[in-house]
C-alpha cells in the first residue's frame, strides 16, 4: 500500500517535473525565439532601408554635385545643344538626344527579332534544340560590353562602311521623308551602328523574359485555337502575346534600361561628337559615354559640375521609364482584370 | 564650395581604402619607402619604366597612378599625393592659390596622321594654317587647290576628309590646340586652346589607340596621337611646316630641337608649351609632361624622396626615356629644375628641401 503511494507519489513527482522542465525549455525557447527573430526583423528591414538610403545619398550627391551648373544655366541646359569645355558652356541637349535616339533604335531592331526568337523556341523548334539555343542566348547576355565594343569598332563598323553604308547612302539617301537620316560620308560608326551594337546586346534579355512568360501559356489555350485552325502565327499573335503582354512589357523595358545605361560598347563606336546631326550614319553622343570620355580630365567647377549633372538627367531618364513601365503594367493588369 | 567639400569626402573614402594597402605594402623591416602620384596617362610609361630601375637601385617604390592630367591636378591639389603630373601646365595664378610649384619632367611629340590612298608616310606637307583649315572643316576634300598647291607631285584623291580627334580629354589634345591656335587666328576665335575643346567638325576616339584604330578604318580621315603609337602602328604620318617656314619630318632630331630652342629661363613658372618652336629644324607638335608639388611639404621624408627620384630620373633615366620615343629635358633645362626645387620647395619649418638630395 505505502510502496504503490510512494510509486504513485514518486511518478506523480516526476511528471509534475518533467512538465515542469518542459515549460521552462519552451519558454526559454519562446524568449530566445522572439529575441532572435526580433534581430532577423530588424536586420532584414535594415538592409531594406539601407537599399533606400542608399539610392536617397546618391540622388542628394548628385545634386549637391550639379548644384554649380544648375545655378549657372538652368533649364537653359537641356535646350542647349553646345558643350564647350573651352568657354565654359555646357548644355545637355545633344548627349539626352543620343542617349534616347540610340536606345530607341536599339528596341526597334531588338524586340522583333526577340520576339521571333522567343517564339521559335517556344513553339517550333524541334526539342532537342531547345535547350543549346536557349542557354547560347542567355551566354551572350553574360559578355562583358566592352567585347561587344571592341567586336563593333574592328569588325562590325569596317564591314559596315565597306559592303553596307555606301549602297544605303546611295540609295536611301535620296528618299523624300527619310533619306535625311541616312546621308553623310560612310565611317562604319556613328549613331546607327551604336545603336545595331546596342540591340545586339538587348537581345538575349528581352529573349530570355520573352521565352519565359511564353512558356507559361497553358497549352489548352494555344491547342483550342491550333484545333480551330489557327496558324502558328495566328497563335502567336491573338493567343500568346495578348497572354503574355505584360511580361513581354517588362522584357521590354529591361532592354531599355539596360540600353539607356549601357557606355563601353558605345563609347567604342557611336563617334563621340558633341554634334547634332539629322543623319543616323553621322556620329553623336550619349550620356553615359560624355561621361566615361570627359571624367577623368575635366578640370574647373563648371565643368565637372555639368559632367554631375548629365549624370543626374540619365538617373531622371531610367527613373522615369522604369516608372512608366511599372504604370504600363498596373494598367494593362487592371484590364486584363475587367475583361476576365 | 559644397562640390568641393564633396570631393573632399570622395578623397577622403578614397584615401581610407589605399592607406592600409600601402601600409601592408611597406616591408616589416621599414626601411623601403613609397612615393605616390598621379596624373597623365602620356608620361605613364616612361614614368613607370623609371620607377621599376629605381626600386631596384634603391628600393624606394614609386606608385604612380595614371588617371588622367585633370585627375592629377585634383589629386596635388588636394594632397592625396606626393606628386601630380600634367601635360597642360597651370597659370601662376593657379599655382599660387594652391601653393604648388611646377617643373618640366620630359618632352613629347604629337603627329599628324592620315588615311588616304597612295599617300606614303612623311609624304604629304601640311602648313599649321592647312591644318587648323581642315579641322575647323573649311577643307572638305583631299584635292582641295589649297592642298594640292603645297603638294605638287602627289596626287591626291578627290575624297571627302574625315577629321578625327580625342573624345576624352587629354594632354595630346591641349598640345594640338595650342599649336593651331598659336598659328591660326580663325582657330583661336571659333575653338581655342585645352585638353577638351568643342570641335566642330569629325569624330571622336577614346584615348591615342581610338584615333589610331579611327584612322587606320576610315578611309580619308586625318587625326593626331603622339608620335609613339604613330610608330608602334605603322601609321602615315606628314610633314608639317614649323615656325621658320620649313617643312620638318617627324623624328627623334626635329624633336630634340624644338626642346633646344625653347626658352625655358625665362618662363615663369615653366608655363611654355613647345608648339611652334622657333629653329629651322624644330618639330612644331611638341609639348612637355610637367610635375606639381606642394611648395611646403608636410612630411618631409615624403617631398624629399620624390625629389630624389626625379633627380634621379634626370641623370639616368635618358636610355629609357629614348627607348619610348620621348625626348628628354636638356641638361640645363634639367639643372635649372634643380635650382628651381632649392629655391622653392620648403619642408614644414620653412627650410630648405631639395638640399644636399
Amino acid at each position: 500500500m505505502v510502496k504503490h503511494s510512494q510509486s504513485v507519489s514518486r511518478s506523480a513527482i516526476e511528471a509534475t517535473d518533467e512538465t515542469f522542465f518542459n515549460g521552462r525549455l519552451q519558454l526559454e525557447r519562446t524568449a530566445k525565439g522572439q529575441l532572435l527573430d526580433r534581430l532577423f526583423r530588424g536586420l532584414t528591414r535594415f538592409f531594406a532601408v539601407f537599399v533606400l538610403l542608399i539610392l536617397v545619398a546618391m540622388i542628394a550627391a548628385l545634386l549637391a554635385g550639379s548644384m554649380p551648373s544648375i545655378r549657372r544655366f538652368g533649364f537653359h541646359f537641356f535646350v542647349d545643344a553646345s558643350w564647350n569645355p573651352v568657354t565654359n558652356q555646357f548644355g545637355a541637349l545633344v548627349p539626352i538626344v543620343g542617349t534616347v535616339v540610340t536606345s530607341l533604335i536599339a528596341l526597334l531592331i531588338a524586340v522583333p527579332v526577340s520576339f521571333g526568337i522567343a517564339i521559335f523556341l517556344t513553339e517550333l523548334s524541334p526539342r532537342s534544340l531547345r535547350g543549346p539555343l536557349g542557354t547560347a542566348i542567355e551566354l551572350l547576355a553574360a559578355i562583358p560590353s566592352i567585347i561587344y565594343g571592341m567586336w563593333g569598332l574592328f569588325v562590325f563598323a569596317p564591314f559596315f562602311a565597306a559592303h553596307i553604308q555606301p549602297w544605303v547612302i546611295e540609295h536611301l539617301g535620296s528618299w523624300p521623308l527619310v533619306g535625311f537620316l541616312f546621308q553623310g560620308a560612310p565611317m562604319g560608326i556613328g549613331v546607327f551602328t551604336a545603336a545595331f551594337i546596342l540591340a545586339i546586346m538587348v537581345i538575349p534579355f528581352v529573349t530570355a523574359v520573352m521565352r519565359d512568360v511564353f512558356e507559361i501559356v497553358p497549352p489548352l489555350l494555344k491547342e483550342s485555337a491550333y484545333g480551330l485552325g489557327s496558324t502558328t502565327w495566328e497563335v502567336a499573335s491573338s493567343i500568346v502575346l495578348p497572354y503574355t503582354r505584360v511580361g513581354v512589357m517588362g522584357g521590354v523595358i529591361l532592354g531599355l534600361g539596360r540600353a539607356l545605361g549601357e557606355t563601353m560598347a558605345v563609347t567604342f563606336v557611336i563617334g563621340n561628337a558633341h554634334e547634332l546631326s539629322s543623319s543616323l550614319f553621322m556620329p553623336g553622343n550619349t550620356i553615359s559615354s560624355s561621361l566615361a570620355n570627359e571624367f577623368t580630365e575635366a578640370v574647373g567647377e563648371l565643368y565637372t559640375s555639368s559632367l554631375v549633372e548629365l549624370g543626374l538627367v540619365l538617373f531622371v531618364i531610367t527613373f522615369v521609364v522604369l516608372a512608366l513601365a511599372k504604370v504600363l503594367i498596373l494598367r494593362m493588369r487592371r484590364r486584363a482584370g475587367v475583361q476576365a | 564650395m559644397k562640390l568641393k567639400s564633396m570631393y573632399h569626402f570622395i578623397s577622403i573614402i578614397t584615401a581610407a581604402f589605399f592607406v592600409p594597402a600601402s601600409v601592408f605594402a611597406a616591408d616589416p623591416g621599414g626601411t623601403s619607402k613609397q612615393v605616390t602620384g598621379a596624373g597623365s596617362t602620356f608620361v605613364y610609361p616612361v614614368l613607370s619604366k623609371w620607377a621599376d630601375s629605381y626600386k631596384k637601385e634603391t628600393g624606394t617604390s614609386i606608385n604612380y597612378q595614371s588617371i588622367g592630367s585633370g585627375g592629377g591636378i585634383k589629386q596635388i591639389q588636394s594632397k592625396t599625393v606626393d606628386f601630380g603630373a600634367t601635360d597642360m601646365p597651370l597659370k601662376s595664378e593657379d599655382l599660387a592659390k594652391d601653393g604648388l610649384v611646377q617643373f618640366p619632367i620630359i618632352n613629347g611629340a604629337d603627329v599628324a596622321v592620315i588615311n588616304v590612298a597612295g599617300v606614303k608616310p612623311g609624304e604629304l606637307k601640311l602648313s599649321g594654317d592647312l591644318l587648323a583649315q581642315i579641322f575647323l572643316g573649311k577643307i572638305k576634300k583631299w584635292n582641295d587647290p589649297a592642298l594640292v598647291a603645297v603638294n605638287k607631285g602627289l596626287t591626291l584623291p578627290d575624297q571627302a576628309i574625315t577629321v578625327v580627334h580625342r573624345s576624352d580629354g587629354s594632354g595630346t589634345s591641349f598640345i594640338f590646340t595650342n599649336y593651331l591656335s598659336k598659328v591660326s587666328a580663325d582657330w583661336k576665335t571659333a575653338v581655342g586652346e585645352g585638353s577638351a575643346v568643342n570641335w566642330p567638325v569629325g569624330v571622336g576616339g577614346k584615348g591615342n589607340e581610338g584615333v589610331a584604330s579611327y584612322v587606320k578604318q576610315i578611309n580619308g580621315s586625318i587625326g593626331y596621337i603622339e608620335y609613339a603609337y604613330a610608330l608602334q602602328n605603322k601609321m602615315t604620318y606628314t610633314q608639317l611646316q614649323n615656325q621658320a617656314g620649313q617643312f620638318v619630318t617627324p623624328e627623334e632630331k626635329s624633336f630634340r630641337a624644338a626642346a633646344v630652342g625653347a626658352d625655358w629661363a625665362h618662363a615663369k613658372d615653366y608655363y611654355l608649351i613647345l608648339t611652334n618652336a622657333p629653329g629651322k629644324t624644330s618639330w612644331p607638335l611638341a609639348g612637355s609632361t610637367f610635375v606639381l608639388m606642394q611648395k611646403t611639404q608636410s612630411d618631409s621624408a615624403q617631398g624629399r624622396a620624390a625629389l630624389q627620384f626625379f633627380r634621379w630620373a634626370f641623370k639616368n633615366g635618358e636610355a629609357a626615356a629614348a627607348e619610348l620615343h620621348y625626348v628628354p629635358l636638356p641638361k640645363a633645362v634639367a639643372a635649372l629644375v634643380e635650382k628651381t626645387w632649392k629655391e622653392q620647395i620648403k619642408a614644414a619649418d620653412g627650410k630648405a628641401l631639395a638640399i644636399g638630395l
